[in-house]
């Protein structure tokens, strides 16, 4: 807390940890079954952290939910479930493969394991029964989240309509719904990536390590960095070497690049995203390079 | 990631940064996303495959030079329609200061988007071509902005290099704008020269105006003074959420959580407790595992009372000596977003702070033409986009202040019950 007395002045970060606590008491307070989307990466840790605050001393009323790819960093897993126990929040794990076994989702070799995470998680938020589902989107992220709510409405399928959203003004919430439908709520919408970074570094929060430099066995795959993994075979002519690099975002491995860094603290990593000529997602995620409307494709159908 | 170009490397901003938010307000025509795409450029907000995508785009469609409007033209259909639709929100940051732009369309159908850009807003930039001066649209820009009481209001005279930086051009339109501002509540004007597409008094100063002695854009961006806008006085703390941990460690914990909506609390102060009116003292206020002296807009804190009184979400802490005067009838100007009408009798949802309650539509008193100010008493109800006086009768009391002293606890929304949408929003005159 960096209070200025003399003036009341509140700096920009704590302004944003202010409006977020807002969003998630709001919700708690309204919503009948709220959950929050856990995605290991260093978004949805700030989310646990910023929820952590708003109900403290009470524990988090309602309980995480993670999609669980099959293709997940085992660092990643691990700072899950640290946070998982310190917090004792109760964690509910969607798979991707049971959903494929159980034919709620059908893998077709082409499809990527981003877009079955979709059906997976609709899956689950229904099965739960969940009315408000937290996600980490950020604003600055992609053109087509820049004009999200940060209480956006999902229709009984779990679409998104970008073209019949409800306004929304000053801080009050439209929360209504109707029977079937459900509400994604963004309580992040207005950090920038290095808002994030920032407040990570100012709350001491523990991030998977994949985020720090590291050495690494990686291959070049379409101009990526890619993790080697049992989970994601070479493809002929794809060679492995060890390089020193770092994530940016985390996600499904065999989409997920890395980066060649030597930032291994925090105030490293700032410096770095403050001279990065590339957004995080047009650097390291293979599943939004597709077109320039990826995102808001996957968005209508009900990602993140 | 490439690392090697140090030239553009900005300063970091830094931990004690402000914010900003601003609103813009233009249309396609005027060079608003232009703008944005300028300031979000020279301020090195745009990353190399963004631009690089902008380019090609622009590139592919045969232009001259890249159309900065692209980077800021979000969903598909907007961009093959070449309009911004809705609000959008683009964030960039000095130093000195965070910016969160709402950026939002500017014809007479998209009234509800600017509408909603401004509610947030502490700052309206209204742009005008310089070549066409004034419209009817500048006009209704300014109205809005002065009807949701955003305090700081510029007027960017845009595409200064169409008419050869001429000085008498852009006083014409300094005096003209100036003078039908007097018509409106604007604390706070600057009218200001530029070109977005060339640059000039955007960031860096214009080597072609040099009768211009102001601020650049972004010089008054980065000091224009809002640390003063919020109300320091008048207490206003709206019972969010009652935490209760009922752990063995925490066992008589029973705090008040909530966003500071006005004023400063302290530790010890006595309080009121509304609609109920029982009174108590401040036993502590906790922000996540500290104690806190003070808590003052917009901090959302926990507060602890001295008594076991009864609280409830929906409910009001404020001074015994300083609070505002429940009420069930509402007087207010309210923004109609829906493409059914607005008529009297009609019955919604209102949510005003954390109390949500049901309205009755009392009375339509008058439709206000916002790009004349005229008041229109004929009519009988409110269409998409209109803005109106209105009376309403509410089922519970309203703790309300009037939206000119505090934007937080005098604005409202109406939801209609059987759509759930939000179809209006409102900010009080006075409740009675």
């Amino acid at each position: 807390m960096s209070v200025t007395h003399a003036d009341y002045r509140l700096s920009q970060l704590d302004q944003l940890e202010a409006e977020s606590i807002h969003i998630f008491r709001e919700v708690a307070a309204e919503f009948e079954k709220p959950v929050l989307m856990f995605s290991g990466g260093k978004d949805s840790i700030v989310m646990m952290r910023l929820a952590e605050k708003a109900f403290y001393p009470a524990k988090i009323p309602f309980p995480v939910l993670q999609v669980d790819t099959g293709l997940d960093f085992p660092e990643v897993l691990a700072t899950r479930d640290n946070w998982v126990s310190r917090l004792g929040v109760r964690l509910i794990v969607a798979s991707v493969e049971e959903a494929i076994a159980n034919g709620v989702v059908v893998d077709d070799g082409k499809t990527s394991r981003n877009r079955l995470q979709i059906g997976t998680l609709l899956n689950a938020l229904e099965e739960g029964g969940f009315t408000a589902a937290f996600g980490g989107g950020r604003r600055d992220e992609e053109k087509a989240r820049a004009k999200e709510r940060v209480y956006s409405h999902r229709d009984e399928f779990g679409q998104w309509d970008p073209k019949n959203q409800r306004p929304e003004l000053w801080s009050l919430y439209n929360g209504r719904l109707h029977e079937g439908e459900h509400m994604r709520i963004f309580p992040i919408s207005n950090w920038t990536e290095l808002d994030i970074w920032d407040y990570i570094g100012r709350e001491e929060i523990e991030i998977p390590s994949i985020y720090y430099s590291h050495r690494r066995r990686v291959f070049q795959r379409d101009g990526m960095w890619l993790s080697e993994s049992d989970l994601n075979p070479l493809r002929e002519g794809e060679e492995v070497v060890e390089k020193t690099v770092r994530f940016r975002t985390v996600g499904d491995l065999s989409l997920t690049g890395c980066v060649e860094s030597e930032a291994d603290t925090i105030e490293k990593i700032i410096a770095e995203i403050a001279v990065a000529t590339v957004t995080e997602r047009g650097a390291t995620r293979g599943d939004d390079r597709f077109s320039e409307a990826a995102m808001e494709d996957r968005k209508k159908e009900g990602y993140f | 990631m490439s690392t090697d170009d140090t030239a553009a490397v900005p300063e970091l901003i830094g931990r004690e940064a402000d914010l900003l938010r601003f609103a813009t307000a233009g249309s396609v025509d005027d060079g608003k996303s232009t703008l944005i795409g300028r300031l979000l450029l020279d301020s090195k907000s745009i990353f190399a495959d963004q631009l690089e995508a902008v380019e090609a785009t622009s590139a592919s469609k045969g232009y001259d030079y890249t159309d900065l409007a692209l980077l800021t033209d979000g969903l598909r259909s907007e961009r093959e329609q070449g309009i911004t639709i809705d609000v959008a929100y683009r964030y960039f940051a000095t130093p000195h200061r965070k910016y969160i732009i709402a950026d939002t369309p500017g014809h007479v159908q998209y009234t509800r988007n600017m509408v909603t850009g401004a509610s947030t807003a502490d700052l309206g930039l209204v742009l005008v071509d310089a070549r066409q001066g004034l419209t009817e649209q500048s006009r209704r820009h300014a109205v809005i902005l002065s009807l949701l009481r955003v305090p700081h209001l510029v007027l960017a005279v845009n595409k200064m290099d169409l008419v050869d930086y001429d000085q008498e051009t852009f006083n014409r339109i300094h005096s003209e704008f100036t003078q039908f501002a007097t018509k409106l509540n604007i604390p706070d004007l600057e009218v200001i020269p530029i070109s977005a597409l060339k640059g000039d008094n955007v960031v860096e100063r214009s080597e072609h105006m040099s009768w211009y002695s102001g601020p650049t854009l972004m010089h008054h961006l980065e000091h224009v003074h809002v640390a003063s806008d919020r109300d320091l006085v008048d207490v206003r703390f709206p019972v969010q959420y009652v935490v209760r941990p009922k752990s063995d460690e925490h066992h008589d914990y029973r705090g008040y959580a909530g966003q500071v909506a006005g004023g400063v609390l302290k530790p010890g102060d006595e309080v009121v407790v509304l609609p109920s009116g029982m009174t108590s003292r401040i036993a502590g206020i906790d922000l996540f595992d500290k104690e806190v002296s003070e808590a003052f807009p917009p901090m959302s804190v926990t507060v602890r009372l001295e008594d076991d009184v009864d609280v409830s979400r929906g409910d009001m802490i404020a001074r015994p000596s300083n609070a505002p005067q429940p009420s069930q009838d509402i007087d207010a100007m309210v923004c109609w977003m829906t493409p059914q009408p607005l008529r009297p009798r009609q019955k919604l949802a209102i949510k005003h702070t954390t109390r949500t309650a049901r309205a009755l539509v009392k009375d339509i008193q008058y439709r206000l033409d916002v790009n004349t100010l005229h008041r229109d008493q004929e009519t009988k109800e409110l269409g998409l986009n209109e803005i109106g006086r209105i009376q309403l009768r509410t089922t519970q009391p309203l703790l309300c202040d009037p939206y000119s002293k505090n934007r937080w606890t005098g604005s409202f929304i109406l939801i209609d019950e059987a759509t759930g949408v939000t179809v209006g929003a409102g900010m009080i005159n006075s409740g009675s």
